[in-house]
């Protein structure tokens, strides 16, 4: 076995004539903190929803800790260790912030074709769903209803409902959009402590924050990455300050 | 096999699968613009060949009649739209289905009311209660040609529409993604007023022309829009095309399969069974076709590019 | 489900009122209520139904009667049997009990496999038209009067049990069949399971990419509903000693989707209290005195209940539900 968590080859996404994801190559390696770049429109919620199943490749492999799973249904993909974040924020609106993780870590405790006993009363279920939401600081919120919740609780609550169900590997699609500056000065530490135990990948607009996080980033323009490299690496690169960071200046 | 009525069944079929057609095109646009379910289409049926029947009654002729018949359901369908659904669009699909279904109770009742319990007769002019024989040695009646024909012309005309003019291409526009026209700063309202319009007269004329062959009733739309709702199944929500293809398949389907079934069934089974089983299992074909179409295509035959939902 | 809440209270209160209501049309000598309130709890029972499909599972099926009237006619069948044919073990009523659950339950099981392949407006059309199907099925079949339906000569024979021809005994067996499955739908809702169906109602893409799909379990709840109508249909059938294709009718369903939303959807005793409204209003509505230009006004309710019905899903649509003290929170 490698180093790598996740290895992708050559992947293609194809709508119409339009190449999403035009022979990416990427990989991540355990522990590390991979970030994803690139302008608006370069492929990166792609690649997130084909690494999470969401939709199906039309090409390339997806080694995940040494597994092919390009084919795996996305349900299965859970399974195998991997979780996300949605760039929209994606969670039972009418659930409260325990029972989404309840639902989360009862989705990896065996079927749920069981019809009698309360759930959320299931201390084997309790347990592990509270040890999420500690992870990102949100037990004394833990009875409130999720659409009561601010903006920037639910995008956290996104990352606990994703640590809940056990993954080797987090994809965070922009976890800090919209937030207040507090709050992702508060996640970017979070994330610091997780990174390590999990491996990472990372796809974010704020730039402080890739490069004060990331162990190694990737940065791809119209579907391709054009360059990897640490931050220092990619700071000098000068293809990606051409076509990226030379934008912002 | 007797291929005469095996011919005759067919012309039947592509009669039935004409009205379906009718009704269909304006119930898969209103879902594929507004995104709005409108269980109360059969009732604009319904409401059309009632028209027809008291215009016919007033004008002592058929045409007159059917001719006063479009433009007063035309005008009933952008009553019911103004008044009851244009509050609808917004909301989810339940709550269509129920207001819509609210829809039909009133119209039901309503026509008890004003036309009373008992259904009603479209009597044809002459020329068209006919025979001719298209095909030498069956006699086939005329009226039910001109119905073929003219449902031809109105698929082809609504082609035209669709496919060549500025509300055509709107409509297109908006079956495929429905933020679109609203960036294309078009009177939305007023587009939508017109296409729900526009269902309903062309519901109106598949009542009319359904009127003098089945008899004019309370509840005929309810029947009629089962079988509509199955053909945009198969077709696909949102395509015309759709529509008009599964319409002929379902109108085909259904007819020969009735006629058919019992001797086919007398193949394989004792005939006294064959004859208790053939008309149950008769009515089931469409849906058993349906179910099929489905296993393989979840989304109907012609999905509009976008709507996949 | 703490009683102790006001609308605990009011709860129980129906139920305890729901009781009584032999002794009270005895004591009135009046049986037609106990008939109607009968009538009233089937439907209720269908209704929830459907309800851990429409409130809770967030399925807008709308082919339940379809289920109703395939055990309704399990009973029909059995005693056309027994009774032209003389064979006995069709009137046992246990048979029949077993046939309507087996038979709604396997007629679910079917119909769902295909229609919850797919979504929104496609599944609300395909339960319609499969329902539809069943409906001609039966318009078809000759042998069990197409058409007019059967009527039914004897009751099912629930020897050792209740005699299902006693009306007061059959109101208690509707009466505690309702109770049961309210337990039941109470434990579903609150079970691993339940958690499962909602959260796919709540949201479907997250609850896959959580690692569940949701098919197998949404096929397992229109199934247990299925089920549950196709024992409402047995019972209908006793109560109503008459089966016939118009019970499956597609409009029926939407009675039964009318019951859900006016009780207000997603709660354990809304589809009770919708019941009951709807049957009260249809009775309420049919005997208006009122007469315009020599029609009586009663005997064209539908012209007044279909514009009500708009004017309750625009304007009213968390039904009686809000209209009770505290909040069910719906999930």
């Amino acid at each position: 076995m490698s180093a790598d968590i996740l290895k992708v080859e050559n992947l293609i996404k194809r709508y119409g004539g339009l190449l999403a994801t035009d022979d990416l190559s990427i990989d991540v390696r355990k522990g590390e903190l991979h970030a994803v770049i690139g302008p608006n429109g370069a492929g990166k919620t792609t690649l997130i929803k084909q690494l999470t199943g969401e939709i199906t490749s039309d090409g390339g492999t997806v080694l995940f800790d040494g597994k092919d799973i390009r084919r795996y249904p996305e349900p299965k993909r859970s399974h195998v260790g991997i979780a996300r974040s949605f760039q929209i924020t994606t969670l039972f609106q009418n659930f409260t912030v325990l029972e989404n993780v309840i639902l989360a870590v009862q989705s990896h405790h065996g079927h749920s074709f069981r019809f009698w006993k309360n759930a959320n009363n299931d201390p084997d279920l309790i347990e592990p769903a509270l040890e999420a939401l500690r992870q990102m600081g949100m037990e004394n919120r833990k009875d409130v209803v999720v659409s009561e919740l601010s903006h920037g609780e639910q995008r956290q609550l996104e990352i606990s409902v994703a640590l809940a169900t056990n993954p080797k590997m987090l994809l965070l699609d922009e976890p800090m959009a919209g937030m207040s500056v507090e709050d992702s000065t508060k996640l970017i530490a979070t994330l610091k402590e997780l990174k390590g135990r999990l491996s990472i990948l990372l796809i974010e607009h704020d730039m402080d924050a890739v490069f004060s996080l990331a162990d190694r980033i990737t940065v791809l323009v119209y579907g391709r990455a054009i360059a990897t490299g640490t931050p220092e690496e990619i700071r000098s690169n000068d293809e990606v300050r051409q076509a990226y960071l030379g934008e912002e200046d | 096999m007797n291929w005469l009525l095996l011919l005759e069944q067919m012309l039947n079929g592509f009669q039935l699968g004409i009205l379906l057609f009718l009704l269909a095109a304006g119930l898969t646009l209103v879902f594929g613009i507004m995104d709005l379910v409108n269980l109360a289409h059969g009732s604009l049926y319904m409401m059309g060949a009632y028209f027809c029947a008291t215009f016919t009654g007033w004008t002592d002729s058929f045409l007159l009649g059917a001719l006063l018949a479009i433009p007063a359901t035309l005008i009933l369908g952008i009553l019911v739209e103004v008044i009851a659904l244009r509050n609808l669009y917004a909301r989810d699909h339940l709550d269509q289905v129920l207001a819509t279904f609210g829809l039909i109770l009133f119209f039901n009742e309503f026509v008890r009311l004003v036309w009373g319990p008992i259904g009603l007769d479209i009597p044809l002019p002459a020329f068209l209660n006919a025979t001719v024989e298209i095909i030498p040695g069956a006699p086939y009646p005329t009226y039910r040609i001109a119905i073929i024909i003219l449902g031809f012309l109105v698929a082809g005309l609504l082609y035209l529409l669709v496919s060549k003019t500025r509300m055509g291409m709107l409509i297109r526009a908006g079956a495929s993604n429905r933020e679109t026209i609203g960036a294309l700063g078009v009177n939305i309202k007023l587009l939508f007023t017109m296409v729900f319009g526009l269902g309903a007269a062309l519901a109106g004329l598949a009542g009319l022309m359904a009127g003098p062959i089945l008899s004019v009733e309370i509840g005929m739309g309810d029947g009629i829009l089962i079988l509509t709702l199955v053909v945009i199944v198969i077709g696909g929500i949102g395509s015309i095309k759709g529509a008009f293809i599964a319409a002929i398949i379902v109108g085909l389907i259904d007819t020969v399969g009735r006629s058919f079934l019992p001797e086919f069934l007398d193949l394989f089974l004792a005939e006294d069974s064959a004859a208790t089983a053939a008309p149950a299992i008769s009515s089931m074909l469409i849906y058993i076709l349906m179910a099929l179409i489905l296993a393989i295509r979840p989304q109907g035959l012609f999905p509009p590019k976008g709507v996949g939902r | 489900m703490s009683i102790l809440t006001p609308r605990g209270i009011i709860n129980s209160l129906l139920l305890i009122g729901l009781a009584l209501v032999p002794f009270v049309t005895e004591a009135m000598g009046d049986s037609f209520y106990t008939g109607l309130i009968s009538r009233i709890l089937i439907l209720s029972i269908a209704a929830i139904s459907l309800n851990l499909l429409i409130g809770f599972g967030g399925m807008v099926s709308f082919g339940h009667a379809a289920y109703i009237g395939v055990g309704a006619y399990m009973v029909g069948i059995g005693a056309f049997h027994a009774f032209e044919d003389g064979i006995d073990w069709m009137l046992n009523g246990y048979v029949q009990l077993l046939g309507a659950l087996l038979g709604s339950a396997i007629i679910a099981l079917i119909i769902g496999a295909i229609s919850l392949r797919t979504r929104g407006v496609y599944f609300i059309m395909i339960t319609m038209a499969f329902s539809q199907m069943l409906y001609f099925t039966a318009v078809g079949v000759e042998l069990y009067g197409a058409d007019d339906g059967l009527s039914i000569y004897s009751r099912s024979d629930m020897l050792g049990l209740i005699d299902m021809s006693d009306e007061k005994s059959l109101y208690y067996l509707i009466f505690f069949s309702l109770l049961l499955i309210l337990y039941f739908m109470h434990r579903l809702n609150g079970s691993h399971f339940g958690n499962i169906i909602r959260g796919t109602k709540s949201n479907e893409a997250r609850m896959r990419s959580i690692g569940v799909s949701p098919y197998r379990y949404r096929l397992t709840a229109f199934v247990i509903a299925g089920t549950i109508a196709g024992y409402a249909g047995f019972l209908m059938a006793n109560l109503n000693d008459f089966v016939s294709p118009d019970m499956m009718h597609w409009t029926r369903s939407g009675d039964l989707i009318i019951m859900i939303v006016l009780g207000g959807m997603g709660n354990l005793f809304g589809p009770l209290y919708g019941a009951v409204a709807f049957i009260m209003l249809e009775e309420v509505l049919s005997s208006i005195p009122l007469t315009v230009g020599g029609l009586r006004v009663g005997e064209y309710w539908q012209l007044i209940f279909g514009p009500m019905l708009i004017l309750i899903v625009l304007y009213a649509r968390n039904g009686i539900d809000s209209f009770l003290p505290g909040k069910a929170r719906a999930s």
